[in-house]
């Protein structure tokens, strides 16, 4: 049932890799201030999700997995279309990108 | 007519996004100053064709298409119907709501379709990646729709914060749906049940399932992950609040429902006992959240955390009561909370100049009927007898007492009760004389409610009253649901472990 991979590097090192790419976005994601810099953290995430995608899709020998991949980066691209236009308007109204500043609504 | 499924199956979601479509095309050769109320109409048109498509599917049995990605059964018909009632409810009461101030509401109604048509994909999907399709479309459209008033300053923030968070929730979903996929080689989710048996990694499924819970977590606001709640629904508009408070969350329910009782019903034990924590802990952050606001919005924002809680406390139950159970107070909760919306809609207007408990003081003289409905909405969501909110919870706890969660149930009581001091708090300022000082500035008679959101306010109260008076036929229709998300289920069990009949649950879940 396990498959067999005919390849040098191991798949798990491919998933530890991803895994600690998501790390990071988590990381930056909390950490960090700037708006954008907070939203590349989020691609970040998504990318390391496509890298786990694939590795799986590999160790499986399937394609479904690397579809998977082709779907996810489609959505990420509309979302930020959405995003960037958010982001804009935010610093229309605003003129901040520094989370920190934008808090109208505090408790 | 000899239709394939690919074609029928989907269908309610294709009348939605053709008819989003439509509105955006004729709204592109509207003049700016034409009144966009037909294109409102036009949108609720859709949306009720799509929910009699869907009712109708009901007697077609179990439709599978697009290879077996998308099942409908009468577990997403519930739920079709159910979103579909919100959104007509929601267009209803929202269709003066942007006039005179928002040329571009246009966009308003064909993002309300699409959304619709994302969270039902969600509900009829048994493969993670149309799951996956689904929620991106219902948030996509969410995220700009909450940031809809946009020289809002609390607005365009609203819409920032939840697109931020939520995405941030997609890629902890996906992360779990890449983890599954690793551990049992397919993201169907009855594949996924019979690879699980066979898993060499069940750590690893185990994982996959948490990083899915937190992703779905974010999306019903349960407790760790609800922060984005008060601001978004504070500074989002009212009727979109009262939309995305109900429609997303229900249609993420029922894909955590088919995820944990057809995906992982092997690992029911461990997931049962997370759900228990996030149950409680959702119920009491939100009611103590609740306590101190000031803020209408923000009080129910947190009270639909809270709400969340009581519905997650479901999923501890054993599947057939659990689900319907689950099922049920979804419906009660979206036709109460979609009301109480489209009351707060109508206080505040589009500026929400009347937002705070103050200035609901003494409604009841200005605006009786209003502030009538909006009682009775917030006596729904106390829980009273007579209300869709009473056999609401009345059916979770009972169905939490029934698997032995006793404690849970304790919890759930006690919480109720906290509940009731903030609800009554809004409600006793309702029917208080303001003082001197809020008299002198009392506001210039209010507008009448028009027709359409006199409808939309009919039917949700309505609706809630059925549901507290004559719950048999939603009921009877949440068990068909329940029995048909089991089906799946006794499919996708016996090959994953022989001899571990559905109906004899692992009877060490009760040993707590």
């Amino acid at each position: 049932m396990v498959p067999t991979t005919y390849n040098l590097v191991p798949t798990a090192y491919y998933l530890i890799l991803a895994a600690m790419l998501f790390s990071i976005g988590i990381a930056a994601f909390l950490i960090k201030r700037n708006v954008i810099t907070i939203f590349i953290s989020i691609e970040l995430m998504l990318n390391a999700v496509n890298l786990t995608f694939v590795a799986f899709a590999h160790m499986w020998h399937q394609v479904s997995g690397q579809i998977f991949v082709f779907f996810v980066m489609v959505v990420a691209a509309a979302e930020a279309a959405v995003g960037l236009a958010i982001i804009l308007s935010i610093f229309r109204t605003r003129e901040t990108l520094n989370v920190d500043e934008i808090d109208l609504m505090k408790s | 007519m000899n239709l394939p499924a690919s074609f029928i199956a989907p269908l309610p979601e294709t009348v939605l996004i053709v008819t989003g479509v439509l509105v955006m095309l004729i709204e592109a050769v509207l003049k700016p100053a034409t009144s966009r109320k037909p294109l409102g109409w036009l949108a609720i048109a859709g949306t009720t064709i799509a929910g009699l498509i869907s009712a109708y599917q009901l007697r077609l049995g179990t439709l599978t298409a697009f290879s077996g990605s998308i099942q409908v059964d009468a577990f997403s018909i519930f739920f079709h119907l159910l979103i579909g009632a919100v959104v007509v409810a929601t267009l209803l009461g929202s269709l003066d709501y942007f006039d005179g101030h928002a040329s571009h509401a246009g966009e308003y109604f064909a993002l309300v379709l699409f959304g619709a048509s994302g969270m039902m994909l969600m509900t009829c999907s048994v493969d993670l990646l149309m799951v996956f399709i689904g929620l991106e479309i219902s948030s996509i459209s969410t995220y700009i729709l909450a940031g809809f008033r946009k020289g809002e300053g609390t607005a365009v923030e609203a819409s920032i914060k939840y697109f931020l968070l939520g995405s941030f929730a997609t890629a902890f979903f996906l992360y779990g749906i890449a983890l599954a996929y690793g551990a049992t080689g397919s993201t169907g989710i009855a594949a996924i049940a019979a690879g699980l048996g066979a898993s060499a990694t069940p750590r690893m499924a185990f994982l996959a399932l948490a990083m899915m819970l937190v992703g779905l977590g974010f999306k019903v606001s349960a407790a760790p992950f609800h922060l984005w709640t008060p601001d978004v629904y504070q500074g989002a508009p009212a009727p979109v609040v009262g939309l995305m408070s109900t429609a997303p969350k229900a249609a993420a329910f029922a894909v955590l429902l088919r995820i944990t009782f057809c995906g992982f019903p092997l690992m029911q034990q461990r997931w049962s006992m997370l759900l228990w924590g996030l149950a409680a802990l959702s119920m009491t952050i939100g009611n103590l959240g609740a306590l101190k606001q000031t803020d209408v919005k923000r009080m129910l924002a947190y009270s639909s955390i809270a709400h969340a809680g009581y519905l997650l406390a479901a999923f501890t139950a054993f599947p057939q009561a659990g689900i319907s159970a689950a099922c049920f107070y979804t419906a009660a909760y979206a036709a109460m909370n979609v009301g109480a919306f489209a009351v707060v809609t109508q206080v505040g207007g589009y500026k929400e100049t009347l937002r705070s408990f103050e200035d609901y003081q003494g409604l009841a003289m200005r605006r009786p009927v209003l502030a009538a409905l909006l009682a009775f909405f917030l006596l729904s969501l106390i829980g009273i007898p007579f209300t869709g909110g009473f056999f609401g919870k009345f059916y979770v706890f009972a169905a939490v007492l029934q698997a032995g969660h006793v404690w849970l149930a304790v919890i759930g009581l006690i919480n109720s009760g906290v509940a009731c001091f903030y609800y009554l708090r809004l409600l006793s300022s309702i029917y208080t004389r303001p003082g001197e000082t809020a008299s002198a500035t009392t506001p210039a008679p209010a507008p009448a409610i028009s027709v359409p959101a006199g409808i939309g306010l009919t039917l949700t109260a309505a609706a809630t009253l059925l549901l507290g008076i004559l719950p048999g036929h939603v009921l009877h229709l949440a068990n068909s649901a329940s029995s048909s998300l089991r089906a799946t289920y006794a499919i996708a069990a016996p090959s994953a472990s022989p001899g571990n009949s559905p109906p004899s649950l692992p009877s060490s879940d009760n040993s707590r």
